[in-house]
């Protein structure tokens, strides 16, 4: 199964490395930017993702997530233009995220609550809020500025595409990579995965659920904390209702699509970003002439067709959604 | 001697069930307490109170000397406390090592060493005498090697006192030898054990005390020097067992079902049933001895329809049933007491009322029409509970919160309820107490004589032996020979299952 992937997975990264040479031999501007774009567009996703996979490893089901998003970059906006810093913006939304977190856990671990419900809670919480005290018509101090990586930022191609971003973009790389090995290469994430799977033999081999499921749950909140702030605070600059724009949902569909796994939601990430900067650069070139709103839509499709053929060939963590009883086997 | 364990008027009260009551125990280092009683009695309860999964209502507990807190899996376990669970605590999709290692992780810096924990593995496989590959992933090794590597978790650190909840419930008469011994070997290196047992024999082999449990409350100790088989059964039952069943002639007719030339895969696809043919006649046990994994889980669900069959066919009074159809085996006259009443036999969630009908939910009188009849489906639980002597403060309690004996009832008293001409009873008393045990087999043989064509298939020789008219042996997918069931020897069947003699 897991040399399937992996098969599968190099069988992708060639076909997409060979049409990208192709591109790349035909327009070295053009293929640079757009993937420069795709990147920037990938990110948030793939944070947001990483928050599903944070939570869902260790059996609890996230769909709060967009929620996590709305809020925290409604609080990076508002605290960094009363603070006037960026920084301290960031640090609020962290702090945000670990607070939406909080409240999943004690719903979800404490009260034993369905996990769809409780994350429901939080997305309906973090709509009202920001649409309550929206105040239209006000500008950030400063932004996140791009810092090219001395060295690295002069390699062909990828010099453009992955090292001429900001703080929050590298920060966001080093969490992807940090999460990954962490997961798969560390007591931690061995523990975090047998929560996940099977919580009483964790729980048997003196390991406690609840502690772990709290912890992850609350890391997982401040990235995605960083997530919003990477959004607002990087990326766009500004911040209006529903700003979020469904980010947190499709997340989840590429947790799905990357099996639980970082590397693969990064991947899958990275699929979706270069989808829309290619749909993006095909209507500026006027290669294609349709309304912006269909482009505007192929994300979304394309999780649904993406979902459609990879669901039920998935596995998800098997204790997932289910509160962990002490003493029952 | 200094005591290892010490527990003192340990009480605990779930809703509806006083699981245990004031028991007091005390284990010193080096021998081996087996702790024997029906399903239900509170073994497992009073146990996993010793490894702080249960919180006890009262009374205390000590290791060592020093008492425990509740829900401190981890320094229980440091004082060198080791425990096989009864429902293995592995994590399916995990290696061997992952599984070990849990909870203790070797590092190098901030990441496991899986190199170091790999010969650890192999290390203390060697030193136990228990081989296990630390790279198999759990959900692909049989019960028995998961068993092996539940051992070796509870082993891995110096243990001093192992706690063993029906260690050997899933495995071979072979494999239960080697625990046997591994057991003793522990308890003559100073290890203080105590074991949960259904099987007495095993009690007897290797026990030097029993501590009896029935209905929550501590009954007596003993020893096997003082008592036999018989006089254990008895005091965990509270009468006198019948461990011999009474079986009459059988009144043969004439062949119900017929297997020609079936031929199965298993879940690795791999052909594990090669071509069988069988028939079974009216009135008569037909039972399948071998030791487990020679086919017979396969053979059984091809039958029921509910595992596809390679090839062959399956005649039930001359009609051949279809493949696949696990309703249409039903309506073409078998009843199934399935190997896994867990996964195939209950639905948990459901009330034990439910249950007891979900093979005539829509028929009369339990439906009529869309709508079901809920006074029928009380009035018959409430029947069959008192009849089949189902142990539930209520017939409309999940079947889930009953205990194993208690749930292997209700299956039992299901299938038999309908008064089909086939039964097929696949591991029918496996993790069953000894009371269960005997009603269950009585159920059995009066099938029997009410005229049904009974396949019992079963893991333990002596079911085998002693219920059924014929004795078929399966070996390696095949059925190597069927022998009368009267003046069998057991030596040679045993030769027969291990795939000695052809």
């Amino acid at each position: 199964m897991i040399t399937l992937i992996k098969r599968r997975g190099s069988y992708y990264f060639l076909a997409v490395s060979l049409a990208t040479l192709y591109l790349y031999s035909q327009s070295a501007n053009i293929t640079t930017s757009v993937f420069s774009i795709a990147v920037t567009f990938a990110m948030p996703l793939a944070l947001a993702a990483m928050v599903g996979i944070m939570c869902e490893r260790t059996g609890i089901v996230n769909i709060g997530i967009e929620g996590t998003l709305l809020l925290s970059s409604f609080v990076a906006f508002y605290v960094a233009i009363a603070a006037k810093s960026i920084l301290i913006g960031f640090v609020a939304a962290m702090a945000t995220g670990v607070a939406m977190s909080l409240l999943l856990a004690l719903m979800s671990v404490t009260w034993k609550m369905d996990q769809i419900i409780a994350g429901t809670i939080l997305n309906i919480l973090a709509t009202g809020l920001t649409s309550f005290f929206y105040i239209q018509g006000n500008m950030l101090p400063s932004m996140f500025k791009q810092k090219p990586i001395p060295g690295l930022s002069n390699l062909p191609f990828f010099g453009d595409v992955l090292f001429k971003h900001g703080l929050l973009m590298y920060l966001g790389f080093v969490v992807i990579i940090t999460l990954y090995y962490g997961l798969f290469h560390t007591p931690w994430g061995l523990r975090t995965r047998a929560v996940g799977e099977h919580p009483s033999s964790a729980d048997t081999a003196g390991v406690s659920v609840s502690r772990m499921r709290y912890v992850n749950v609350a890391v997982a909140g401040a990235i995605g904390g960083l997530c919003g702030s990477y959004l607002v605070l990087e990326l766009v600059g500004s911040w209006n209702r529903g700003f979020t724009a469904g980010k947190g949902f499709t997340a989840l569909a590429l947790m799905i699509f990357g099996r639980w796994n970082p590397m693969g939601a990064l991947a899958a990430a990275m699929f979706f970003g270069l989808a829309q900067a290619g749909a993006n650069q095909l209507m500026i070139n006027g290669t294609v002439n349709i309304p912006p709103q269909f482009v505007g839509i192929l994300p979304y499709v394309m999780t649904i067709i993406v979902l459609a053929i990879s669901a039920g060939k998935v596995r998800p963590p098997a204790a997932e959604g289910q509160p962990y009883e002490k003493g029952q086997s | 001697m200094s005591a290892l364990l010490e527990i003192t008027g340990i009480s605990k009260q779930y809703p509806g069930v006083l699981a245990n009551d004031n028991i007091s125990l005390t284990v010193s280092a080096g021998e081996v307490v087996a702790l024997l009683g029906e399903n239900g009695a509170g073994k497992s309860t009073l146990l996993k109170a010793v490894f702080g999964l249960v919180k006890p209502d009262t009374g205390e507990i000590k290791i060592g000397g020093e008492p425990i807190i509740f829900g401190d899996t981890a320094g229980i376990i440091a004082r060198g406390v080791g425990m096989v669970h009864q429902h293995f605590q592995l994590v399916p999709v995990m290696t061997v090592a992952e599984n070990i290692i849990l909870g203790d992780e070797p590092k190098s810096g901030l990441f496991i060493n899986m190199k170091a924990a790999r010969a650890e593995i192999i290390a203390l496989s060697k030193r136990y005498g228990l081989e296990v590959d630390p790279d198999a992933v759990i959900e692909d090794l049989p019960v028995g090697m998961q068993q092996r590597v539940e051992i070796l978790k509870a082993l891995r650190k110096d243990v001093k006192l192992l706690i063993l909840d029906e260690p050997t419930a899933v495995l071979t008469p072979q494999e239960i030898d080697e625990l046997l011994g591994v057991i003793r070997n522990l308890a003559n290196s100073g290890v203080g054990i105590v074991l949960i047992t259904h099987k007495l024999h095993e009690v007897m082999a290797v026990a030097d005390r029993v501590v009896v449990l029935r209905g929550g409350k501590l009954i007596g100790t003993t020893s096997p020097k003082e008592t036999d088989e018989a006089g254990l059964a008895q005091m965990m039952v509270g009468r006198s067992v019948v461990l011999q069943v009474n079986r009459t002639e059988a009144k043969r007719g004439g062949v119900v079902l017929e297997v020609k030339g079936l031929q199965v895969r298993d879940d690795r696809k791999i052909l594990s049933v090669k071509g069988v043919d069988l028939s079974l006649h009216k009135g008569e046990i037909l039972g399948i001895a071998g030791v487990e994994g020679n086919g017979q889980r396969e053979f059984v669900e091809a039958i029921c329809g509910m595992r596809h069959r390679e090839a062959g066919e399956v005649i039930i009074n001359g009609v051949a049933t279809k493949d696949m159809h696990p309703h249409g085996a039903h309506e073409a006259g078998i009843s199934h007491i399935p190997e896994d009443r867990e996964k195939h036999g209950l639905v948990s969630s459901y009330s034990i009322a439910d249950n007891l009908i979900l093979n005539q939910f829509d028929q009369e009188p339990f439906a009529k029409g869309w709508i079901r009849n809920l006074g029928e489906i009380s009035k018959n639980a409430i029947s069959m509970v008192e009849k089949f002597d189902i142990r539930t403060p209520s017939a409309f309690n999940t079947a889930g919160s009953l205990s194993g004996g208690n749930k292997q009832k209700v299956v039992v008293a299901r299938e038999l309820s309908e008064d089909l001409p086939v039964l097929i009873a696949a591991q029918p008393t496996r993790g069953v107490d000894v009371g269960s045990i005997e009603f269950i087999h009585n159920q059995l043989l009066s099938a029997r004589d009410k005229g049904a064509a009974v396949l019992l298939v079963s893991a333990e020789l002596d079911e085998i032996l002693s219920l059924s008219d014929r004795i078929a042996v399966m070996s390696g997918g095949k059925i190597v020979a069927i022998v009368d069931s009267k003046g069998a020897d057991r030596n040679y069947i045993g030769r027969l299952m291990a795939g000695l003699d052809k």
